[in-house]
């Protein structure tokens, strides 16, 4: 087993020193389609944990609640409701999106909505209940008051996202269900760690495995950097 | 002709308490109004009424014999806060926060920055972190921030309490200076006595909500009206 585990680094480092296409392909495809699965939840979920994290309205804390519950959702039970959505027969099957990167994407944003919302709107709540006093009694108007607690809550913001979208990148379940995990067309880096270990290539799963860990830690070490700068 | 700023009748209840209780006074520009009272007397209601913060629950506020919201409040006053709140930024930007919000450009912006900076003698700390300083320097900042507006109505909640003497005497200064430059109306909430007595034009105790007196300070400190606050300035009455 630990020969395996061994040969699978290896594997690793020779696959992305030699280049090859198709562990290339696989990554850059992955993170194409989880970056804009990030970027297109963003839109939605930043104005909903604004709402939530900045104004008080009757149902917040249902709402609120929801979405924290919703943190939880098996990412297979997500990835079969929508293929239900999406299929031929199902109510969105004349969009032809089953089986498409775009579908993956929006499967994707859907499954990290909730980490953005309750992420941010956390930061959010979190600033100094002062400094919005402060901002309006400098004669800010509430947009301006909410640009302002934003800006002081710009890392807790970044966090949330760059956290939304490591789950969305190391997530199989949506990926595999909406992607069918098509060569060339919806295979991402998840879903070819599972066919290459059902196929018994443990060390080229390994390998695989190890990319996609190389990036999600990249992209965390990064924002640390960066945050410390 | 003078700027006048009046409260008729302000009631103001926190969960059942009464904070004020149907307060009237007025004030105009070119002096120092005290508030003095002990802790929980509701100077710091009152101001964040004037500061257009919290609503009335009763009454109203005139600035000019004329009608004012809190919206309008917000734009003519501004409150320095006796807990010292910074962005997370650099000095110049917390003092240019008000400024940008107004629509100021960048050239007007920078030399009233540098003015208000030089006026509670922190030039030089343009590209400090707000958040580093001492605290006697971020009060300073916050001086600067709200003179860098030049409102019509500075409202001042305690703003040298827990301050070394050096830092309280600079922080005196500007306050003084500020209003000969500019010639605005000044409340300052403070229990504080000697602060009170060596700034103020007009004295006025407030008590439980209530105004029990409004004098020139001599005579407040020298022969009070009221019973409570002769006990007050004896030291008498619980903070």
């Amino acid at each position: 087993m630990f020969e395996t585990i061994l040969e699978g680094f290896y594997q690793a480092f020779v696959l992305i020193l030699s280049g090859d296409p198709e562990v290339f392909s696989v990554t850059l495809r992955s993170i194409y389609i989880s970056g804009f699965a990030t970027l297109l939840s963003s839109l939605w979920s930043l104005p909903i944990a604004i709402l939530l994290g900045l104004s008080s309205f009757p149902g917040k804390r249902l709402l609120r609640g929801s979405f924290n519950a919703m943190l939880g959702i098996p990412t297979v039970v997500l990835g079969l409701i929508l293929y239900l959505l999406l299929s031929r027969s199902g109510p969105l099957g004349i969009f032809r999106l089953l089986y498409t990167p775009l579908s993956i994407s929006i499967g994707q944003a859907i499954l990290i909505t909730p980490i953005i919302v309750s992420f941010t709107s956390s930061a959010l709540e979190s600033t100094d209940i002062d400094l919005r006093d402060l901002a309006r009694t400098l004669g800010a108007s509430n947009s301006q008051m909410h640009l302002a607690i934003m800006r002081e809550s710009a890392w807790g913001v970044v966090l949330s996202i760059i956290a939304a979208f490591n789950r969305a990148f190391a997530e199989l379940g949506v990926a595999m269900m909406l992607g069918g995990n098509i060569r060339y067309v919806t295979r991402v880096l998840t879903t070819s760690i599972a066919l290459e270990t059902a196929r018994g290539e443990i060390a080229f799963s390994l390998a695989l495995a190890v990319i996609l860990m190389i990036i999600v830690f990249s992209v965390t070490l990064l924002l640390n950097y960066l945050r410390r700068t | 002709m003078p700027t006048y700023l009046q409260m008729k009748n302000i009631s103001k209840t926190y969960e059942r308490i009464k904070a004020l209780d149907s307060v009237s006074l007025s004030a105009t520009d070119g002096g120092i109004v005290s508030l003095v009272g002990v802790n929980g007397s509701g100077k710091t209601t009152l101001l964040r009424i004037m500061a257009g913060l919290e609503e009335p629950d009763y009454g109203e506020v005139l600035f000019d014999d004329r009608k004012c919201e809190p919206q309008d409040l917000r734009q003519i006053s501004t409150m320095v806060f006796q807990k010292n709140v910074m962005f997370n930024r650099k000095v110049c930007d917390n003092v240019a926060f008000g400024l940008r919000v107004r629509g100021y450009n960048k050239d007007e912006t920078a030399i009233r920055v540098s003015d208000a900076l030089e006026s509670v003698r922190l030039d030089g700390f343009e590209n400090r972190k707000a958040r580093k300083l001492s605290g006697g320097e971020q009060q300073r900042v916050a001086l600067a921030r709200a003179f860098a507006i030049e409102p019509k109505i500075l409202l001042l909640d305690e703003p040298t309490a827990n301050l070394d003497p050096s830092n309280a005497i600079i922080i005196e200064r500007a306050i003084s200076a500020i209003i000969k430059r500019n010639s605005c109306i000044v409340i300052l909430a403070t229990h504080n006595l000697h602060q009170a007595k060596r700034l103020s034009d007009s004295i006025i105790h407030i008590n439980s909500g209530k105004i029990l007196e409004v004098a020139d300070p001599k005579e407040f400190f020298a022969n009070p009206k009221h019973e409570i606050s002769n006990r007050f300035i004896k030291g008498e009455l619980q903070f």
